[in-house]
């Protein structure tokens, strides 16, 4: 077949009405095989006419060819077909309809393009539909002639116009190519321009007529692009360590491959957590403030366990432990022998280890501890007293001159002491709260123990020490210088010192028959005080037997030396009872004191009642005597300021001061009982205290008033008046009974003035820088001076 | 095996006199004897009472003498006086032991 294009315009027009519609592109639709599209846009009417012209042309072109005309309202489709193929249809041979629309001429060799439009698919529908309508009629009409052929009988009605076709002819295959430019879009559009005067085609330049016949949007795309990386910032980047080969080997195939599975492995990879609802908040929490908040425990229960060891224990506990093994080692039912061997051991640990332990309660410390408690509960008990012993003045003393009181502070007593009486007391030089009482009896039927218990203000319900003696305590008194040392004389004549200073009353010396003692009750005792000068510590005793002794503390022992043998006094007895035999014997010795200026004279009181003042240089004589007493003499003191000045106090209810230098009595009080003591105050020298049978108090200010005293207190009833002592320092005076009880008394104020109040106020200027003791002793030259010139007149 | 601190047998029966001596005083509630840590040795009072004294006074008495301590590293808590309108408690410390005495001073008016 000659399909040849035609190119160019065929106007059908004058330019003068320029229509599009009119115009007929040759240069799309090409004619080629047996299709022919018409132009869509062409007339109806006219494109008949059209297509009769064109029919006739195409006749005229290719002689061969039928054409058969397909026609739907909008396109016809004219299909030429050659005449040639038509004999073939006569053959049995089915025959495919692409070969039947295929031109025979296989020579033509140009471009035939098929218009792909909604008219193809007619296009093999038609001649079939028309093949049945025509196959029924025969195949019935053979079916009832000959019953034997199976086949149903195909016989093709040709259409007239058929182009017999040749077997070559029909084999002949026809390529057909599809180009990519849309036959329907005018390429060459040309257009008069009025300006040019001549046609130019529309639009200028190239015509993009380019037709899509398939799209497919694909799935991959390239790693470097654009969209790769937008992707990969929306959805996340693929893991590229997971598949770094793929991606090196293989290109857009594997790459697509890890985008598409990057979605899946970078969620189950990176994010874990909930990938619908989740949001990630932080807030900050309120800070408490720090708080310590204490508990108290019971405390866990506690075991103490302590144990010696020394060497035969461990011995001891490694022998048992190698006849356990032993005994393990020989037979298997052992261990409960061995298990109780152990306890055993343990239980007898546990017992030994109990001793300390109640040995704290019993030890030195918790004898200390309970030494002050026991004060403390006396002082809260006694919270009064202690406050009147510090701070009371009884303001009444302002309104009567020469009067006083006594205040009664605390008993001291101990049950102990049974009904034995108080012999003696004596405050310690050291402590000014502590004394000590000799208890024992004056009664010689009723003789027993004695006791030495010491006191203290301190503590007032109880004795701080007691000291238990075989025979009752006569005289105590203590070392000036060593306030631990204390000699104690008994009525059966012995004397001991003791050393108190450990807590208790430790006998450190004590006579005996073999050094020698008194035959009679030591009545009094006195530490020899000659200072530091001789390292033996001696005292001094007085007996009834008649004797002075000096008993030396040697090493081990104690030395008696009788200074004096109190021979009686002849001269008295001579004139009053010279008809009597004279006594032989020696005289019964009381009391004594010693001068504290002249150290070698002292005074001794005899129970015939006389004084005599003694020498230590020269033995077995007196060198005075004193017509003092008529009875036993009870107490001799020395004034403790002025040197010549002395006291006394007897039986005969009397109290006597004198002078040793004029040996006369200066005065004497009558004081209507027996005088058990009198005693000096240590702050004044012109006080002194008396006490008496009856229980009364009797306190002197001879400055104040020599004849009377400043008080006369009755301090116990129904019993007799002992002892007396004042404090060194505190205005307190003690005194002793005959019952057992030591009564202490405060001054008041009148009774411890220290000089009177009109000279105070005169000398007080003058003798400013004048010391206490020059200031009593002339106080007492006074006193003297003033009795002098009263017995002159 | 002897003992240095020991004191003779008279002496002990001195200080259980004392004792008794002192829980009879007047105005005097009770005497205890505990060690450091509260655990009593001896005690007049009650066991109720006993116990929660002594487990506060144990206390207290540690907090006192570390106090002390603290103040001057040299010195050392020897007695304890705790006065109250009730009564006043006594606290006397050792090292092995508490002594501590209960006293109502206003009894005995």
């Amino acid at each position: 077949m000659g399909g040849s294009t035609m190119n160019g315009m065929l106007s059908l027009t004058t330019p003068s009405f320029f229509l599009p519609e009119m115009m007929v592109d040759f240069n799309s639709s090409v004619i080629g095989g047996d299709e022919w599209t018409r132009p869509r846009r062409t007339a109806p009417h006219r494109s008949r006419q059209l297509s009769n012209k064109f029919k006739i042309f195409l006749r005229k072109l290719f002689p061969q060819l039928q054409f058969v005309r397909h026609s739907n309202s909008k396109s016809s489709l004219y299909i030429m077909q050659s005449s040639k193929s038509v004999p073939s249809l006569k053959l049995n041979k089915p025959r495919r309809l692409e070969d039947a629309t295929k031109p025979p001429d296989s020579d033509l060799k140009s471009r035939q393009e098929v218009d792909v439009s909604e008219s193809c698919p007619q296009k093999p529908s038609e001649p079939n539909l028309t093949l049945q309508k025509k196959k029924k009629k025969p195949r019935d009409a053979e079916y009832q002639s000959s019953v034997q052929v199976q086949e149903p009988v195909r016989r093709v009605i040709k259409p007239e116009n058929q182009l017999d076709l040749t077997e070559d002819e029909l084999e002949e295959k026809i390529t057909r190519i599809l180009t990519g430019d849309d036959p329907n879009k005018p390429k060459n559009v040309c257009k008069f321009s009025f300006k040019d005067r001549c046609f130019k085609p529309d639009p200028p330049g190239q015509v993009d007529n380019m037709a899509v016949h398939f799209s497919l949007e694909g799935s991959s795309m390239h790693v470097d692009s654009d969209e790769c990386k937008k992707y990969v910032d929306r959805v996340g980047r693929p893991r590229e360590q997971e598949e770094p080969d793929l991606k090196i080997t293989t290109d857009g195939q594997s790459i697509a491959t890890t985008i598409s599975a990057s979605p899946t492995t970078s969620t189950s990879m990176e994010n874990t957590k909930n990938q619908f609802n989740f949001s990630e908040r932080a807030s900050q929490t309120f800070n408490y403030p720090l708080k310590s908040s204490g508990v108290n425990t019971e405390p866990p229960p506690m075991t103490e366990y302590q144990d010696g060891v020394s060497q035969w224990i461990i011995y001891d506990s490694y022998k048992s432990d190698f006849l356990v093994n032993q005994s393990m080692d020989k037979q298997e039912g052992g261990p409960r022998i061995s298990l109780e061997v152990n306890l055993s051991s343990v239980f007898e640990a546990k017992h030994e280890s109990n001793d300390p332990k109640a040995n704290t309660i019993h030890s030195k410390s918790m004898e200390h501890s309970l030494k002050i408690l026991e004060r403390l509960v006396n002082q809260n008990a006694e919270d009064e007293i202690y406050h009147d012993y510090k701070y009371f003045e009884d303001k009444a003393d302002e309104f009567r001159k020469g009067e006083g009181t006594l205040l009664p502070l605390w008993r001291f007593a101990t049950n102990k002491t049974g009904r034995k009486q108080v012999t003696s007391l004596c405050w310690n030089p050291l402590y000014n709260d502590m004394f000590v009482v000799g208890y024992g009896s004056y009664d010689f039927m009723r003789q027993g123990t004695g006791m030495v218990c010491c006191f203290t203000l301190k503590n007032t319900s109880h004795p701080e020490y007691v000291i238990n003696t075989e025979s009752g305590v006569m005289c105590v008194d203590f070392h000036p210088h060593h306030p631990s040392l204390l000699a104690v004389g008994f009525y059966d004549g012995m004397v001991s010192a003791y050393d108190i200073s450990r807590g208790k009353g430790k006998l450190i010396y004590s006579s005996s028959l073999r050094s020698g003692k008194h035959s009679d009750p030591v009545w009094q005792v006195h530490w020899h005080d000659n200072g530091c000068l001789s390292k033996e510590y001696n005292f001094y005793s007085i007996s009834t037997d008649g004797k002075v002794a000096n008993w030396t503390m040697v090493k081990n022992h104690i030395k008696m030396e009788p200074i004096m043998h109190l021979k009686l006094s002849n001269h008295r007895t001579i004139m009053e009872d010279s008809d009597e035999p004279a006594f032989t014997g020696l005289a019964g010795g009381c009391c004594f004191d010693f001068n504290k200026k002249l150290e070698d004279l002292y005074l001794v009181g005899t129970e015939e009642g006389s004084i005599h003042e003694c020498s230590k240089a020269y033995r077995g004589q007196y060198i005075k005597t004193y017509d003092s007493h008529h009875m036993r003499v009870h107490r001799i003191r020395w004034n403790p300021f002025h040197r010549d000045i002395f006291i006394s106090c007897s039986e005969d209810w009397t109290v006597k001061i004198w002078d040793h230098k004029s040996s006369k009595c200066i005065l004497h009080f009558d004081l209507g009982n027996a005088v058990g003591d009198v005693c000096w105050s240590p702050f004044s020298s012109t006080v002194f205290a008396a006490v008496t049978t009856d229980g009364k108090v009797h306190l002197f200010d001879l400055s104040q008033n020599v004849r009377e005293p400043l008080c006369a207190q009755k301090v116990v009833k129904r019993a007799r008046l002992t002892t007396a002592s004042f404090n060194m320092k505190d205005f307190i005076l003690i005194v002793g009974d005959d019952r057992g009880v030591v009564h202490s008394l405060k001054l008041s104020p009148n009774l411890r003035k220290l000089c009177d109040t009109d000279e105070t106020k005169k000398e007080g200027e003058e003798e400013e820088k004048v010391d206490g003791d020059t200031f009593q002793h002339s106080k007492m030259m006074r006193l003297l001076a003033l009795l002098g010139a009263d017995k002159n007149r | 095996m002897t003992y240095p601190d020991a004191v003779e047998s008279s002496t002990i029966a001195e200080m259980e006199e004392t004792i008794a001596r002192i829980s009879s005083h007047k105005g005097v509630e009770g005497v205890m004897i505990m060690d450091r840590r509260g655990a009593i040795i001896q005690s007049t009072l009650d066991e109720e009472q006993t116990s929660t004294h002594a487990m506060i006074l144990s206390e207290l008495t540690t907090k006192v003498s570390s106090i002390v301590g603290m103040l001057n590293q040299d010195d050392e808590l020897t007695f304890l006086r705790i006065r109250s309108k009730q009564r006043e408690i006594m606290i006397s410390p050792d090292n092995d032991f508490l002594l501590v005495v209960l006293q109502n001073p206003k009894s005995i008016e």
